[in-house]
């Protein structure tokens, strides 16, 4: 199992589409290849969102959970 | 009832079968033919979000797809009656669009930006510069601004040098395009 060191955090919630993937963009421009990113968010649209980026960028989406109403992505820079 | 081929193909089934299209890189082209509020809210939030995915993406703005792209403050453009009487019927200005249906004489788009304020979703203006940041190319029109009387002054910094359709259509070459 791959131990999750995360060195960056965003925090979008209460953001709409297209902000939370916007700024997951632009943070993950500034990180280096294998660092970890965590995102917080209130979009239930984000869930099927952050699969399509990761899909697409090939930026992995290590984790996704939901607890209290917010979604917990964590993603790998590729 | 069968057809006999006269050609036999240069490659056999084998051959071709191995043979993978050029993998072309995604892109996105927005033609911006409209200027109204609910028209280019969804072509700034497509054009940005497909900048995050990382697909080199532009956007053409054409026709009445061009005013959003003027400086706020300016107000009158335009060098005859007949242009400056366009830029008072139809102010330019991201912050001022109007929407397709139920403007209700400026009232619709100030609920609109309202609703959107306490959804928290990013305004035309909040797109507009995240896009210049995220590298998405705003190419305006040369044909529109000479007609409409706009010049490069009046229009906001951060655009790419004003071009016409070939320049819009080279850059659609193997792109998705939309028109909106």
């Amino acid at each position: 199992m791959e131990t999750l060191s995360i060195t960056r955090r965003l925090d979008v919630k209460g953001f709409n589409c297209p902000i939370p993937i916007v700024k997951t963009a632009i943070q993950m421009k500034q990180m280096a290849s294998g660092e970890m990113l965590e995102v917080l968010a209130t979009d239930p649209g984000s869930v099927p969102d952050f699969n399509a980026w990761s899909k697409t960028t090939g930026n992995a989406l290590v984790e996704q959970t939901l607890e209290g109403g917010i979604y917990r992505f964590i993603l790998k820079k590729r | 009832m069968s057809t006999t081929l006269t050609q036999t193909p240069s490659v056999s089934i084998e051959e071709a079968m191995q043979q993978t299209p050029p993998k072309l890189e995604p892109k996105l082209v927005i033609f911006a033919w409209s200027g109204e509020l609910d028209k280019i809210w969804p072509t700034l939030i497509l054009a940005t979000t497909s900048a995050a995915m990382g697909q080199d993406t532009t956007v053409f703005f054409t026709f009445w797809g061009l005013f959003p792209l003027v400086k706020n403050e300016v107000r009158i453009t335009g060098e005859n009656w007949m242009q400056k009487m366009l830029s008072m019927m139809n102010r330019g200005g991201i912050d001022h669009l109007k929407l397709s249906k139920m403007n209700f004489v400026g009232a619709g788009p100030a609920m609109m930006h309202s609703l959107a304020k306490s959804h928290k979703v990013a305004s035309p203006a909040e797109l507009l510069a995240l896009a210049k940041e995220m590298g998405v190319k705003l190419i305006p029109c040369q044909m529109t601004m000479d007609m409409m009387g706009l010049k490069r002054e009046d229009l906001i910094e951060g655009l790419e040098e004003p071009a016409g359709a070939t320049t819009a259509l080279l850059a659609a070459q193997g792109a998705s395009t939309l028109f909106i």
